[in-house]
């Protein structure tokens, strides 16, 4: 049977955007990877230099857009930028829940969780816990 | 935005195409408006593949191009600079990581991992297409480089830079340079005394009339940036009249009626109130503690012209083009009562032990007592999953046993005992471990759960422990000396150097690398390297390698007089910036300071300070502050790319691809062993020996590949015989 690439795919999993960090939770998530630890393919990565530098603009632009939730990758404690990366990143989401709210989003859409840069299975667990809140959200 | 685009798919072997449709994918988005390019190569890095990367951007005038194959952090820097060779700026592009992020993970998916992939690489052209050319930041360098703790580490890279033609200027808090290595009387492996050690390096030092040796001295301000910091010191005086007699100095030291506590010996001992750390100690000239000696006027009147008590202390201003810290640790002090520390007379701790040892040459005598049996405690102030240092302290297992070793060997009749979480002397140093256990040191586990106790029984003191070694039997060990294996901590002035140079602090609380493997001497403060134990617990060797590579990446900066630092900085709109002061607040870098423009304030970010971590961003009122490269533009572009599936499919380019149905992986797919296993694998079950047989493989290799088949849901366990031995397996 043909099918077009374009369609979506036939086992729905919610659309996750995640936001990691350069060093520390991107080269984590390449780990999974590189160990082909799988996740659901709908599972989208946009690397930054640093989680509290993510505008609650953008999480809402995603969430707008089609994206279901948007799961934040944060460096916690190992961040190289800033022992206070943490608190700035969960300023961050509480920012992102107040605009959610205005727009009647669910502020679950929004997940922070703070990812190692070995960190593979722990990546793909997340992605799969999260996928199922999502899927159970009717918002 | 960017008219003119190349897209370069990569094959990586088979590593992307065995499960990314690339082909496809490369003639879909030679149908979109902006690529003029667009082409599936099989190995995108290849040299070949740049050069013709490089002919592609010349002959069709590329203004941007965008890289679909691995990670960013194999290839980022390869095809930069293919883009620069071509004199295309580097900022105009983007590698798309389809490998990591795509085929390898959804390698039991190619269908949606093709789909997937088309979104990445839209991203990725949405992402290019609003590029701007971004020029490396200049900076000129001072060729010149602080250095800051002259312990092992930080001697050994001052010789290091000073050879290699840098001014250093080398500053050490104590009055006498050494650090924690003129404590040990012998080194591991090569049974050094560490005083000799010092020496040596201190005297190397000396032969180079562009190290500057400051001893005493603490840092108080800093200013400016990477090449060009202005570092404030203090050195405190030393009281001792520069012209005096060295006689009459070493009359002094010796008459010298007032003793203060003596920090090189852990405070095993007292010490004169005019003092060298050890008879040896370097700078060859001693310390008056002057507060000590207000009272003893007869004394200081005897000698008035040797000392000068009104000494003050000098603020001097160095000016440097880079630093390294290397400011070492300090030994995890118990808490009164942690094993009996401070409350039972014979608990001492592992340092303490190594200072009783040089002080004691024929026989170990502590609290008037000759000791015969000493109990190491180990993991104390490390590995505590419930206290602060959860960290494993790494050099202390070799530490103790080399100590053990030591023990034998130089007062013979001597019995050990070693309670052990675990023993973690990699590499060669299994081997003392193991001369250990033949010279008859006694070994037992105990976990933390379940910790050694120490009590007194009458005369003897008792350790209790809980030997996991022997199914948990409780075992009591009478020790003349428990010695307690205490951990390497941060210093406690390590905060101030952080925030000083605003080097960030791990949760060990020790300075943090940018990375432990890919960045391990670098901050994230431009020009601030790190190097020894202030990084976190190392042995002797292990420091220097860290300081030396830190002295490397400062003579290649400091080599060409200017260096270029990375554009991707904040950057703040004036026009919409209302000076709030919340953006400079937040940073911890001292970056963003108030500025005038035109008739108002705002924001202005120093070029060469800013580290472009974003912070500031998220926190701008009126959404003045963008980094470069992750502009709002580029990122909700990014994210249009992603969600754009639909919209490809309108514009009729998406073209059809033969995929198979959900759940099933075409046959081109798989590897030609596992057709051969299926092509003897009938629809009922099957036994490994039966598929081995039909299909004439090694049924070693049938089992091995039936595994990694079974894992890709390609077949499927149907369970046991009768007798319960064969597996059976059938065809999903």
């Amino acid at each position: 049977m043909s099918t077009t690439i374009n369609q979506s795919p036939a086992t729905k999993s919610p659309k996750i955007l995640v936001f990691s960090t350069d060093k520390i939770s991107d080269p984590g998530i390449d780990q999974a990877g590189l160990r082909k630890i799988h996740y659901a393919p709908s599972v989208y990565v946009i690397s930054l230099p640093c989680s509290s530098g993510i505008k609650p603009k953008w999480i809402l632009h995603a969430l707008e857009h089609g994206f279901d939730g948007v799961f934040i990758a944060a460096d916690g404690h190992e961040c190289s930028y800033s022992s206070r990366c943490a608190e700035h990143t969960n300023t961050i989401v509480e920012a992102s829940q107040e605009l959610m709210k205005e727009k009647n989003i669910n502020p679950r859409r929004v997940r922070m969780a703070a990812l190692c840069s070995v960190c593979a299975e722990p990546f793909a667990s997340h992605m799969e816990n999260y996928g199922k809140i999502l899927a159970s959200l009717e918002d | 935005m960017k008219q003119r685009i190349g897209v370069y798919i990569c094959h990586c072997g088979g590593n992307i195409s065995d499960y990314v449709d690339v082909e496809e994918l490369g003639k879909m988005f030679h149908q979109e408006e902006n690529v003029v390019v667009s082409k599936d190569v099989m190995f995108a890095c290849a040299d070949s593949n740049q050069k013709d990367m490089v002919a592609d951007i010349q002959a069709n005038n590329l203004d941007a191009i965008v890289v679909c194959s691995c990670s960013p952090k194999l290839h980022l820097h390869t095809f930069k600079n293919v883009a620069a060779r071509a004199g295309l700026n580097p900022s105009n592009y983007v590698q798309v990581n389809i490998r990591e992020q795509c085929s390898w993970p959804h390698s039991d998916r190619p269908r949606e991992a093709t789909v997937k992939a088309a979104g990445l690489i839209r991203a990725g052209i949405n992402r290019v297409s609003y590029s701007e050319s971004l020029e490396n930041i200049e900076l000129s360098v001072k060729k010149s480089a602080l250095v800051i703790g002259a312990g092992v580490s930080g001697m050994k890279a001052a010789i290091d830079l000073a050879r290699s033609g840098n001014e250093v200027f080398l500053i050490e808090k104590d009055f006498f340079v050494g650090g924690r290595i003129a404590q040990k009387e012998t080194l591991f492996p090569t049974n050094q005394n560490g005083k000799e050690v010092v020496a040596a390096l201190y005297n190397e030092m000396k032969k180079f009339p562009n190290i500057t040796i400051f001893t005493g001295a603490t840092v108080e301000k800093v200013s400016g940036s990477l090449g060009n910091f202005t570092v404030d010191i203090k050195v405190k005086p030393r009281y001792i009249n520069p012209n005096a007699d060295k006689k009459a100095v070493k009359r002094a030291m010796d008459e010298c009626p007032v003793n203060v506590h003596d920090d090189f010996n852990l405070g095993l001992v007292e010490r004169k109130a005019i003092y060298k750390n050890y008879p040896e100690a370097l700078p060859d000239v001693p310390v008056v503690v002057a507060e000590a000696l207000k009272d003893a006027t007869d004394f200081t009147g005897k000698f008035a012209s040797t000392l000068n008590l009104n000494e003050e202390a000098q603020t001097l201003s160095l000016i440097a083009g880079s630093v390294l810290v290397t400011t070492g640790y300090d030994h995890y002090q118990p808490k009164e009562g942690e094993y009996g520390y401070k409350t039972i007379s014979n608990v001492v701790t592992l340092p303490e032990l190594n200072r009783l040892m040089e002080m004691n040459p024929d026989k170990l005598v502590y609290n008037g007592k000759q000791i015969k049996s000493l109990a190491f405690i180990y993991c104390v102030g490390s590995r505590q999953t419930k206290g602060d240092n959860k960290y494993c302290s790494r050099q202390c297992c070799t530490s103790t046993i080399h100590t053990s070793l030591q023990l034998k060997e130089k007062y013979k009749d001597i019995q050990t005992y070693h309670l052990y979480r675990d023993i973690r002397t990699y590499g060669k140093q299994e081997l003392m471990y193991a001369e250990s256990s033949k010279q008859g040191d006694l070994y037992f586990k105990y976990e933390e759960k379940e910790m050694p106790v120490v009590s007194v029984d009458g005369k003897s003191t008792i350790v209790k422990v809980k030997d996991y070694l022997t199914a948990k039997k409780e075992m009591e060990i009478e020790a003349d000396l428990v010695v307690l294996v205490t951990s390497m901590v941060a210093r406690e002035d390590a905060t101030t150097i952080s925030e000083l140079f605003k080097i960030p602090i791990g949760r060990d609380k020790f300075f943090n690398e940018i990375h432990p493997k890919l960045k391990p001497v670098e901050t994230v403060i431009k020009g601030v390297y790190i190097g020894g134990t202030c990084q976190g617990p190392k042995n002797v060797s292990e420091s220097v390698q860290s300081s030396l590579a830190g002295a490397s990446k400062i003579t290649a900066l400091l080599k060409s007089g200017t260096v270029s630092v990375d554009p991707i900085i904040a950057r703040v709109d004036a026009d919409k910036c209302t000076w709030c002061g919340k953006c400079s607040d937040v940073c911890d870098y001292t970056a963003i300071k108030k500025v005038l423009f035109g008739e108002k304030h705002v924001a202005g970010v120093n070029k060469a300070v800013c580290t472009g971590c974003g912070i500031c961003a998220p926190v701008c009122p009126e959404n003045a502050i963008e980094i470069a490269q992750y502009t709002d533009n580029e990122i909700e572009s990014m994210i249009d790319g992603f969600v754009m599936d639909f919209d490809i499919k309108e514009k009729g380019a998406g073209k059809t691809v033969e995929v198979e149905e959900e759940g099933k992986v075409g046959m081109k797919e798989y590897p030609q062993v596992w057709r051969e296993i299926l092509a003897g694998m009938t629809d009922e079950k099957n036994t490994i020996p039966e598929i081995a047989t039909n299909s004439k493989l090694a049924s070693e290799l049938v089992t091995f590949h039936l595994m990694t088949m079974n894992r890709y849901g390609v077949v499927v366990p149907a369970g046991m015989d009768a007798k319960e031995t064969y597996y059976y397996y059938k065809v999903k």
